[in-house]
């Protein structure tokens, strides 16, 4: 028993061993960076890249709470979510002596509200979230949220909606036009009525699955980020993303430097190498959204920068970012969360 | 005489159920050699899938995740196997003894208490020692699980044989060590055996757990596929769990011959 | 069993003696590594929730107190019984009671349609039942998710010989978790079952048949009391499993409605973050579960003593 426990340990020792020598641990979003990116990185370095996936802020904020936090280098927090990292002290800070490329980040990208100055997080990519339809199973006006709230009966019983709670419950609020973090128990009685009578047309609940549900015809619509949707358009599926009238959803990923990383050398030099144009340019010619870094114009794919999911119409209403409530406020939010997933 | 054994409609049910069970399964066999992009449409018979997951994008993450499986399905099952014969000796040869049932129970535990709740409680086990989550952790979760599944049949092979063979040894001075060595430890080998595979199809079957104290980077064949799943099941993971499939189908004809062996040693 | 062997045991082989070395490696790993954890989780679900993942250590019974009653949506509101979690544990109960009763109708005649077949017939019966059993649950339930879907193997083999005009939406529905924990367990209801008939004694149905019993009166009558405990092995292997089933309804049902299963797995890697919580669902589920095993436990006694 003795010696197996020991060989177990060596085992363990031994692999961790491996990979104090040249190693990076990414937390990242499912699909969202290409491997040859990940494959010129180690090239250039000879640092293996580990990467581990998750599908919503809150639930890679879980994890790194069940003490994860000190076994990953970078993640990928949208801006509301690295405030709240921020505030829980879960991040590390950076100079820019150590990271030589920090000037390439988009001037209006610097002093953002949740990281001024940009000393724990470079932005990764930005983007919208709203929804897509498939026009082949219905061809009428999407210009409304009503398509995912109060759908057309052709689409009813075939919706996908995000596994996120910050999206579903913005968009819902955008829908009733309530302030976000409001505290006004008859707005947040009405969203929550509202969001349970739309339950029942929904089909499932999923973020990874929003492409495929769309693509496979599992779902006739789908809230999905804009990046996604035109992925599924580039694989076949007939679906249109929609910029709807009473706004939509912007979010900034930005990779954030977590505490205690075990190779923090080596995420500055990843994030460092990420900041790039030609490489930020790689991550959104992959992922189909913008990217944070000046200079990446002249490596973007046609198809991606004239796409209709990163062009919305001149006369599109503006997206809004999330805020991050107090925590009083958010336990209402995740009652409202609770209430619908139950 | 075979008037009582029948039932109409026995027939039609029991061909039913291969059907059910076999029916997916086939299926996504057949598709793994589609020669298509697309799951949906038949492109033709070929092996590119099974190419794509040896040298395609995702074969590193499928390969270490192999390794990984692999590796702690061996280690667990040994090391189950270790503690299962050392306690069916004294649970079955050990005569009666205080804490007898209790011990009994305890085996069993791990078989009686849901997956989701041995899952949850390693998670919180392992937190709150501070114990890093990682192979380690997936390690030590799997050999606790795995013991029951090794004692079983370990235990029932044990009770199937006579003492009179070690106490024939022992008369003619055989030490204890060299009664178990020599007359003991061959006539429960099947036995041995039989709770080593299900130990170890045991270990590389789960899911539940592995997901809950899996470290960063960490991935074992299941939560790899899951995760890969998740956005779409591509044709690259049927060819994986066709291939998958042909490992179960080795070990039930391994577990199977080792039985029939059992069976003839014990005649 | 142990009536079986004909020579007292533990006397002659010098084993008694080492009793203690013996089991100490598994009351090391069991009791450190599942004893333990279990107690701790216990603790856990009488602890305070951090925000988003984590504890305090401060005891309280808010756990418990979320989980039965209902003081509205701002927590303020006079509390009444909370049906939301016990709707999701009543679901996941009848779903789990549904599967084990389908794979009971389904697995007791083919169990008894093996047992009953010439030994080599009955060895490739057996050899085929039991390869499923062996085979990853999560790639048979991918499986059965790709047979299933909306433009899928099965739909399309329908439409094109005409049974149906419209795909059936399977997937993403309760039947379709209903049919995954059915697939999933099957081979755990027929597998103790063939054993119990395989045991019986055929004698018996044809002293009844000589009595003028109806086939139907005799299986009813005579063969079920004798393989009973083959039932409800099989009943036990197929229901507790479902009732913490994680996979089926995260992958048939597209994670809409909660299960059991679903509904702890997301207080501890979801968006809820609330340990306690999911410590709480998790030590209910266990009290569940040990309820329906001291059942069987106690039935099996009784049987034993008739």
């Amino acid at each position: 028993m003795k010696r197996l426990l020991t060989t177990a340990t060596a085992f363990a020792l031994l692999s961790g061993a491996a990979q104090a020598e040249g190693t990076l641990s990414v937390y990242h979003w499912f699909e969202y960076i290409p491997q040859e990116l990940v494959d010129k990185f180690t090239a250039e370095t000879g640092i293996a890249v580990t990467i581990d996936t998750y599908d919503s802020n809150e639930s890679m904020l879980a994890a790194l709470k069940a003490g994860k936090l000190g076994q990953y280098d970078v993640a990928v927090p949208a801006d509301f979510m690295v405030k709240i990292m921020t505030d829980e002290g879960m991040l590390d800070t950076f100079t820019t002596e150590e990271m030589p490329n920090h000037g390439n980040i988009a001037p209006q990208w610097m002093d953002v509200y949740f990281d001024p100055g940009r000393k724990s997080s470079i932005p990764y990519q930005w983007g919208g979230t709203s929804f897509s339809v498939n026009r082949d199973v219905y061809p009428g006006d999407i210009s409304s949220l009503a398509i995912i709230f109060d759908p057309p009966p052709e689409l009813q019983g075939k919706i996908n909606v995000l596994d996120s709670q910050n999206e579903v419950l913005i968009l819902g609020s955008l829908y009733l036009g309530i302030p976000q973090c409001t505290t006004d128990r008859e707005q947040l009685k009405a969203l929550n009525d509202m969001l349970l009578n739309a339950k029942q047309h929904w089909a499932s609940f999923g973020s990874d699955t929003s492409k495929d549900v769309l693509v496979s015809g599992d779902a006739a619509a789908g809230m999905i980020y804009n990046g996604f949707s035109a992925k599924a358009r580039a694989e076949g599926a007939n679906v249109e993303y929609s910029y709807p009238k009473e706004g939509h959803v912007l979010w900034m990923d930005n990779m954030v430097l977590l505490k205690d990383a075990p190779n923090r050398e080596n995420a500055i030099k990843f994030m460092n190498f990420l900041l790039l144009p030609e490489n930020a340019a790689a991550v959104t010619n992959y992922a189909a959204y913008t990217a944070g870094v000046t200079g990446v114009e002249p490596f973007l794919d046609d198809a991606i920068k004239n796409s209709p999911e990163n062009n919305p119409p001149a006369d599109a209403t503006p997206g809004v970012f999330a805020q991050a409530c107090d925590a009083e406020t958010q336990k209402l939010y995740d009652a409202i969360w609770t209430n619908l997933k139950k | 005489m075979k008037g009582v054994r029948h039932y109409p409609g026995f027939l039609p049910m029991a061909v039913a159920c291969l059907i059910i069970l076999y029916a997916p399964l086939i299926v996504v066999m057949i598709y793994s050699f589609n020669g298509s992009t697309s799951i949906t449409t038949w492109g033709g018979f070929s092996w590119r899938w099974y190419a794509d997951v040896f040298t395609g994008p995702e074969a590193p993450r499928f390969k270490a995740a192999a390794w990984n499986s692999i590796t702690i399905a061996v280690l667990a099952a040994t090391t189950a196997t270790a503690i299962a014969v050392a306690a069916s000796l004294a649970m079955i040869r050990g005569g009666r003894f205080r804490g007898k049932s209790a011990t009994f129970a305890l085996i069993n535990l791990p078989l009686m208490v849901p997956e989701i709740v041995v899952a949850v409680a390693c998670l919180i086990f392992f937190t709150t020692i501070g114990l890093t989550t990682g192979y380690l952790t997936i390690l030590i979760a799997h050999i606790t699980f795995c013991i029951p599944f090794a004692y079983l049949p370990i235990a029932a092979r044990l009770q199937g044989i006579e003492d009179t063979y070690e106490q024939a040894a022992r008369d003619l001075y055989a030490s204890r060590a060299q009664a178990f060595r020599l007359i003991l430890l061959p006539l429960m080998m099947p036995g041995i055996l039989s709770g080593f595979l299900l130990a170890f199809i045991i270990s590389l079957d789960d899911f539940i757990i592995t997901n809950f104290v899996k470290g960063a980077g960490m991935e074992t064949l299941p939560t790899a596929i899951f995760g890969s799943v998740k956005q779409g099941i591509k044709p690259n993971i049927m060819a994986i769990s066709t291939m998958m499939l042909a490992v179960s189908v080795i070990f039930v004809t391994l577990s199977y011959l080792v039985n029939r062996i059992g069976q003839r040693t014990r005649a | 069993m142990a009536g079986m062997t004909p020579t007292p045991k533990g006397n002659g082989t010098g084993y008694r003696s080492l009793v203690g070395p013996l089991l100490l490696p598994t009351w090391v790993v069991i009791g450190i590594f599942l004893v333990l954890p279990v107690a701790l989780m216990a603790v856990y679900s009488f602890l305070t929730k951090e925000f988003r993942g984590g504890v305090i250590w401060d005891f309280t019974l808010a756990a418990y107190d979320q989980f039965f009653l209902n003081r509205g949506l701002f927590g303020d509101e006079p509390p009444t019984l909370e049906w939301t979690y016990i709707t999701i544990f009543w679901r996941s109960i009848w779903q789990a009671a549904l599967a084990t009763l389908i794979c009971l109708i389904v697995g007791f005649p083919t169990a008894w349609f093996i047992a009953t077949r010439p030994p080599k017939a009955r060895a490739i019966w057996l050899f085929l039942v039991t390869i499923p059993y062996w085979v990853n649950l999560l790639i048979r339930t991918v499986s059965l998710k790709f047979l299933i879907r909306e433009n899928g193997p099965l739909n399309e083999s329908l439409m094109s010989i005409g049974l149906i005009t419209d795909p059936l939406p399977l997937v993403n529905t309760n039947l379709a978790v209903q049919l995954g924990l059915f697939y999933s367990y099957l081979p755990f209801m027929v597998l103790p079952i063939y054993a119990a008939v395989e045991r019986y004694n055929f004698a018996l149905s044809e002293a009844a048949a000589d009595l003028y019993a109806s086939r139907w009166v005799t299986l009813r009558e005579i063969v079920l009391p004798v393989v009973k405990p083959g039932i409800i092995a099989g009943c036990i292997l197929v229901f507790v499993p479902s009732l913490g089933a994680f996979l089926a309804p995260d992958l048939l049902g597209g994670a809409k409605t909660f299960m059991i299963g679903s509904l702890i797995d997301e207080q501890f890697r979801g968006s809820q973050g609330n340990w306690p919580f999911g410590a709480a669902a998790a030590m209910i589920l266990m009290t569940l579960v040990l309820i329906v095993l001291m059942i069987y436990a106690r039935a099996q006694t009784k049987g034993e003593a008739r």
